[in-house]
């Protein structure tokens, strides 16, 4: 399948609720395990009692490698201290392995339920033939069977090989939320022990004999290409081992050790041949956005005619720039290509996609390349694309050696895929009493698929059906795109278009409450006031739902209740990746420039598995949305991105940080996205927030300019 | 190339290296030492900290000339006998995510902790804003900081 394909079919299988798995019920004992029982390719019990669960997600830190192995568990009644994880490369066993969209719970919730119901019923099915019982007088417990008439029980373990005979049964009696013993508990993280010894192996530590190390020297114009080069200096430097063109646009500098590849790279002298954007600015970008805006629109969601409706009109314009992942490791890949073969070691979100697309550079079958999936420093959407694998597997070719391919810091803010920059035309008919009767949101924006020659199905973006919906119940509402284009490198970035649309509408609709002459609380309740289903693509949008965050919010937050002299607060609502999201924003204001004391966010994600792993991607997706919000910003200056580390392109520390109080709605709805749907209130309620205590609104981000 | 005598987490280390090459690329790929972090290269993400004679630098600007018979600890060589404290109070307060700073983290905490037995919310703040964490994790990082200070099961602000 091609990447986008891909993608679109994780939301297709989440629509349909069906899970994603192809072949999920292998035939059970595969020949290489005759010891063991493996009903899917999930799960493999052994004769010495150890339960392996496999998990087909990527840990990127938002928690997968604890939170998906608990679903199985649950249903499997299984001993949680018993379970030993193990990280899936990529494979053709579990369907898409794409990491992203806050999809991992969603798209593995059905799969690995039945996948653990399965094997519990055979496990019982042994039980009660190895007794000579009624399966109905059996009971699956803590990893053992136990027959309670004659007080009898065996392990998982011991029943291992006679399950294993057993033909895999279909009709699956699943698990009720309130039975639930593992899912909705706040179980450590079993990753954490070895992140804190520094033991745990990231893609950038992984080590293997015969290693070297390249750096890339790539041409900082986007999309310029390599003119000539000249090594002579380079290979003065002790331990440079190669030196060589990579694709058309890099030269890669190979050595024993980092440092030398890197001091090698610094004395290369490479002639460029900048291409066609060697004038680009920012300015132009924008520009071109603008001019977009007068362009026909798709429609993404329409109640009503907007057009029609007469009243007082009020409209706003905002803009958004480029923003860049960052995530605190940079990029690299290592590979071992050995001439029929090639394997690689892949700090990644889209093992399948590195596997494939590696095979097209180095001009192998896909089978012929093994991909193993590292820990990553982080991922946010940067690890979805694959070039750092195709590049190290490039210079692992080349060299007929393991290579482990290391981007600096000003690599990855230079060389990456950007958050798309984008305009947004609000406008809304108000009636006597300042409500809306009707409101339409045009969103002009490039097509990150679309950039990347995915199909752009309608002029749709596929991300918008995610992360643009509507979250009003209005009588005439509609959401419309432009989809414009642009040379700048688009990619995924945490919670994607989310971020720009929530800004947008949640700003605008604080402007409606303050042209009404109301409290900005009260007047997005009355707007939320009647049951709504409001569907938006495959999602069905309940506004009921997204009352009762918001109400959750104000409460916890004490909305009615007065201030501290100089305190200030803001709200924002909005839905994305299916799940519901407020947030109350407390600031001073200091210089002029906000500090955030207190964030409060409350969270409707349906049934929740791990409350704890919930509670930390919740905080750390409003770090994030604040340092987005804040000072994220790339420009671009003669085709080259001007941003290059953490001092011009500065995150969220320490003393900038919020208290961040999490609270969930309790909830047995199918499970939702929890990733990325903290990161959207976040800008517009601290803007709405900043309005509150300056009566200045702010229109553009980065607040910071 | 020169030859440098370091002593690294207890033990002597005799070394033939380039002088100018930074400490952080001595330890991870000369000493094969993985758990002290590459982020930034130039001092502003605090990925990279280990103590020199029990002080933090960065590790990825100093170069190792520099640190030629001085001490350098390592997070490998922070809990000599299990887990440090620190180490412990990231776990219970469940610190990390992706997990990729937190060993700079803790090494800027220990050090904090070192001549700060009892540090205050501000001290906190000043000892850790160099480091950097794109996951998000300060304010459990300050918990795990107070909590490890033994100053209340987590602290407050």
């Amino acid at each position: 399948m091609s990447p986008l394909s891909r993608r679109e079919f994780v939301a297709a299988g989440v629509a349909a609720g069906a899970g994603l798995v192809i072949g999920f019920y292998l035939p059970h004992k595969a020949s290489s395990e005759k010891e063991s029982f493996s009903p899917s390719a999930y799960l493999r019990i052994t004769p010495d009692n150890k339960i392996t669960i496999v998990v087909a997600r990527s840990e990127m830190g938002q928690g997968v490698r604890t939170a998906l192995p608990m679903i199985l568990a649950e249903e499997l009644e299984a001993d949680w201290k018993q379970i030993t994880i193990e990280q899936a490369g990529a494979s053709t066993l579990f369907g898409d392995q794409t990491t992203g969209g806050s999809a991992s719970i969603r798209t593995t919730w059905d799969p690995m339920r039945k996948a653990g119901a399965a094997a519990r019923e055979m496990l019982i099915s042994a039980a009660a033939l190895t007794w000579n019982v009624s399966r109905s007088s059996c009971a699956a417990e803590k990893s053992r069977i136990r027959h309670a008439a004659t007080n009898r029980s065996l392990s998982y373990g011991e029943l291992a090989n006679r399950a294993a005979t057993l033909p895999v049964p279909t009709d699956l009696p699943l698990k009720q939320s309130k039975d639930y013993k593992i899912v909705g508990q706040p179980l450590p993280r079993i990753d954490s022990p070895a992140k804190v010894t520094g033991e745990a192996v990231f893609g950038i530590d992984y080590r293997m004999p015969g290693m070297k190390f390249a750096v890339l020297s790539r041409c900082p114009t986007i999309a310029g290409k390599v003119s000539a080069f000249d090594d002579k200096e380079a290979k003065k430097i002790s331990g440079i081992r190669y030196v060589g063109r990579i694709g058309d646009s890099a030269v890669a500098v190979v050595g024993d050790s980092v440092w030398e590849a890197m001091e090698g790279r610094r004395v290369l002298n490479v002639t460029w041949d900048e291409g066609a954007n060697k004038d680009l600015n920012t300015a132009a970008v924008m520009a071109s956005l603008k001019q977009a805006g007068s362009k026909k629109s798709v429609s993404l969601y329409a109640a009503g005619d907007p057009t029609k409706v007469s009243g007082r009109h009020i409209s706003a314009e905002y803009e958004l720039p480029f923003m860049a992942h960052a995530p605190m490791e940079p990029g690299n890949c290592t590979a071992h290509f050995q001439r029929t073969k090639c394997e690689l070691w892949a700090p990644t979100q889209v093992p399948q996609d590195c596997r494939d697309s590696v095979a097209t550079a180095i001009g192998l079958d896909p089978d012929q390349v093994k991909v193993n999936v590292t820990l990553m420093g982080g991922g946010f959407g940067r690890r979805l694309e694959h070039d750092y694998a195709v590049e190290a597997a490039l210079v692992s070719k080349a060299i007929t050696a393991p290579v482990k391919v290391i981007w600096t810091r000003e690599d990855d803010m230079r060389f990456s895929t950007y958050r798309p920059a984008s305009l947004h035309q609000l406008n809304a008919a108000v009636d006597g009493t300042g409500f809306p009767v009707a409101l339409t949101h045009r969103i002009i924006a490039p097509s990150i698929s679309g950039q990347k020659g995915q199909p752009v199905p309608g002029g749709v973006d596929p991300d918008l059906p995610d992360e643009a919906g509507p979250v009003y119940g209005l009588p005439n509402y509609s959401i419309e795109y432009v989809m414009t284009e642009t040379p700048v490198p688009l990619g995924w970035m945490r919670s994607v278009y989310a971020l720009q649309a929530a800004f947008a509408l949640e700003s605008f609709i604080d402007e409606l409450a303050v042209a009404a002459g109301q409290d900005p609380l009260q007047y997005r309740l009355r707007l939320l006031a009647k049951d709504h289903d409001l569907q938006y693509f495959t999602t069905t949008w309940h506004t009921a739902r997204m009352r009762a965050v918001l109400q959750l919010a104000a409460e916890k937050a004490g909305w009615d209740k007065p201030l501290p002299a100089g305190h200030y607060r803001g709200v924002a609502c909005f839905g994305c990746f299916a799940s519901y999201m407020a947030e109350v924003v407390e600031i001073t204001m200091e210089n002029g420039q906000p500090r955030v004391h207190r964030v409060v966010a409350v969270v409707d994600c349906g049934q929740i598995v791990n409350p704890g792993i919930l509670e930390q991607q919740i905080q750390g997706g409003i770090v994030y949305g604040l340092g987005n919000a804040l000072r994220a910003k790339i420009t671009i200056e003669k085709g080259r991105i001007v941003q290059g580390n953490f001092d011009d392109y500065a995150p969220v520390r320490m003393e900038e940080t919020p208290v961040v109080e999490v609270y969930a709605i309790p909830s047995a709805e199918v499970p939702t996205g929890i990733g990325e749907p903290s990161v959207p209130p976040v800008a517009p309620a601290l803007c709405n927030a900043i309005y509150a205590a300056t009566k200045k609104r702010i229109r553009a981000l980065p607040i910071l300019g | 190339m020169a030859d440098i005598a370091l002593r690294v987490n207890g033990s002597e280390k005799k070394l033939s290296v380039s002088p100018e090459t930074p400490l952080l690329w001595v330890l991870r790929d000369t000493l094969e030492l993985t758990g002290t972090k590459f982020g930034c290269g130039a001092g502003l993400c605090g990925a990279c900290t280990v103590h020199v004679d029990g002080n933090p630098i960065r590790s990825c600007s100093t170069p190792v000339s520099q640190v030629a018979g001085k001490s350098v600890t390592t997070i490998e060589g922070l809990g000599a006998n299990g887990l440090h404290v620190l180490q412990q109070a990231w776990i219970a307060e469940e610190v990390p995510q992706c997990g990729y700073c937190q060993t700079g983290q803790i090494m800027s905490a220990a050090a904090l902790l070192a001549k700060t037995p009892n540090p205050t919310d501000e001290q906190i703040t000043q000892a850790m804003n160099g480091n950097l964490c794109r996951c998000g994790t300060y304010e459990r990082i300050r918990k795990a900081v107070h909590r490890a200070a033994g100053n209340g099961n987590g602290g407050s602000r």
